[in-house]
């Protein structure tokens, strides 16, 4: 293990070539960091320092937890959370179901209308119905205002299907043969054999899958009418980006509201933070999920 | 083998969902038949015509100033010699690509809104400030900067492949040749990326009339539907807020169809180009 890993071809580079280069990456991450930098600083910061700084602060000095406290104080702000939490985790576990079966039939060669029923997922690749038709047919079935709407319409993507499909024909024809000798039957094969060896790639797209339904802004704000029914995206729009916090925050008496900045950044570091969690199991698969899926697809 | 009969009604219940959308637009047959009403109606609306102007707009400008960036980016940090730095750079970098439009414009109302980080060390410093968020002029300029800052760093991942598939050799027998830095990339590292960028410009291509529905709706009152109306936010505000389900129908569809021909194009460019494309045939 050594710290520097240059191809022997290569010669030392010039110390001011490597200087350059230092500065280049610090400034390429600098600009990625700095504006978490100063929502954190200013969820964590009191409302004289940021009427002193104008509306941030770069650096706190005194640490105030005041914003967080009332956000999970039982105002809008934390239903939206729990009803966040409970459709990304509904709604991936409903994805990776229908996209593992159906990635697992038309994986195999020679069950029933395998072609034609690949081709049928694959041509919603290159062509897809628009935006109205959608919402119609959402409305038809009776799911407007329902987290049906937000779970079931966007649940199965031909990409995800190919990605895996693409894992389980990986699989040597062999197991499946033995399997099968022994008495396995599909569902049997799919659950002691399919899913152990790729558990990888399944993890990958439902780790995707659930960052997409924990950020998903436009479903809710098309088939949620109700703003009682409304998830962290959108209450962080009306917060955010329109102001709205006054109204919606409730005031309780005799205790001073942390400022609305504090509370806003608050929000923002709120709807990150999951992200953060699940993000070093993404990285440390992710590129490998993307390939395959940027080549076969 | 029976249960495997089983398993194809299965997908077949998956393909019926990523297909269930597209049904109503035949099936729904109630209203009466208006012929090509609502795409004469929509060619003559000036509105539309705005929405498509700007949509090549905006594509054209992420062509030209987005679609060069994660090459770069990864040209540069495939020359990092350090492991360490190069996975925490990378890390970094792609972080931005999985949080959500609204977290991403909350952050920039933050850096360079009016009473942003830049707008008040402009104020401070006695220059006066500069009005980044809601300027129509600079708007779509903005939209690709936000665009870079999601994921530019995100697609680097598929160009460093692309690099760390070229082999070494070439570049050993170039600089035994005497080749300096600038020859080893223009004679060796851009031709062995060349597939992977002629496949990109082709996805890129064909989603031409695709430019960042949600980032715009989010932003698209603060400076007016000139600036910002683009074809998805025409059909969404036309059909779903004004009700003209027809002819914003009619305008998705025809965005679906001019879609599937260009990626088709683009593609059939490729091969009489000599490259792979998409899909081979």
């Amino acid at each position: 293990m050594s710290v520097i890993d240059r191809p022997v071809w290569l010669g030392r580079p010039k110390p001011v070539a490597i200087a350059l280069k230092a500065l280049a990456l610090v400034l390429i991450s600098g600009v990625v960091i700095f504006p978490f930098l100063v929502v954190i600083s200013t969820s964590l910061a009191t409302k004289a320092e940021i009427d002193a700084n104008g509306g941030y602060v770069l650096w706190p000095t005194h640490v105030s937890f005041d914003a967080y406290r009332q956000i999970f104080d039982g105002t809008q702000v934390s239903r939206s959370i729990v009803i966040s939490v409970g459709v990304t985790v509904a709604g991936t576990a409903f994805s990776l179901f229908c996209t593992v079966l159906a990635a697992y039939g038309l994986s195999r060669r020679g069950s029933l209308f395998q072609r034609g029923l690949l081709t049928f997922v694959l041509v919603t690749l290159l062509f897809g119905p628009g935006m109205i038709p959608v919402y119609l047919m959402v409305k038809q079935l009776g799911m407007l205002n329902t987290y049906w709407a937000l779970i079931i319409p966007g649940a199965v993507s031909a990409f995800n299907i190919v990605i895996i499909r693409g894992f389980i024909q990986g699989i040597p024809q062999e197991l499946f043969d033995a399997a099968r000798m022994d008495g396995a039957g599909e569902w049997r094969i799919l659950w002691s054999i399919v899913l152990p060896l790729s558990k990888a790639v399944i993890a990958v797209v439902g780790l995707f899958l659930a960052v997409g339904y924990w950020n998903n802004y436009f479903g809710p704000l098309l088939y949620l009418n109700d703003s009682q029914m409304w998830p962290l995206q959108l209450v962080m729009r009306s917060f955010v980006l329109e102001n709205h916090i006054s109204s919606n925050a409730t005031q309780i008496p005799g205790q001073i509201r942390p400022p609305a900045q504090s509370i806003q950044m608050a929000l923002v570091v709120i709807a990150t933070v999951p992200i953060l969690c699940v993000y070093p199991f993404l990285t440390r698969h992710m590129s490998k999920g993307m390939l395959t899926g940027a080549i076969k697809g | 083998m029976v249960v495997l009969l089983l398993f194809t009604y299965i997908p077949l219940l998956g393909s019926v969902i990523a297909w269930m959308d597209y049904v109503p637009f035949l099936g729904f047959t109630g209203s009466d038949w208006v012929g090509w009403d609502n795409f004469t109606a929509l060619f003559q609306d000036s509105a539309f015509w705005s929405a498509v102007w700007n949509t090549l707009q905006i594509t054209f400008l992420q062509l030209l100033l987005f679609f060069p960036v994660p090459i770069l980016l990864a040209v540069l940090l495939n020359t990092v010699a350090m492991p360490f730095a190069r996975r925490f750079v990378q890390s970094v970098i792609y972080l931005p690509h999985f949080l959500s439009w609204v977290v991403i414009i909350a952050l920039f109302q933050q850096i360079a809104g009016g009473a942003g980080v830049i707008n008040r060390f402009l104020i401070t410093h006695g220059a006066s400030p500069l009005d980044i968020m809601t300027n129509p002029q600079i708007f779509k300029l903005l939209l690709t900067t936000q665009a870079i800052w999601k994921d530019a760093g995100w697609g680097t991942i598929i160009f460093l492949a692309a690099i760390a598939a070229i082999d070494q050799g070439l570049y050993e027998s170039a600089v035994i040749d005497g080749a300096g830095a600038w020859n080893r990339f223009w004679h060796v590292t851009l031709p062995g990326m060349r597939p992977i960028i002629v496949l990109m410009l082709i996805l890129r291509l064909g989603d031409s009339l695709t430019v960042g529905f949600e980032q715009i709706l989010l932003q698209r009152d603060a400076v007016g539907p000139g600036a910002a109306e683009v074809l998805d936010t025409f059909v969404y505000y036309n059909g779903v807020i004004d009700g003209s389900w027809g002819a914003a129908t009619a305008a998705g569809l025809l965005k679906g169809v001019v879609s599937l021909f260009l990626v088709l194009a683009a593609n059939k460019l490729a091969h009489r180009l000599g490259e792979e494309g998409v899909y081979r045939r």
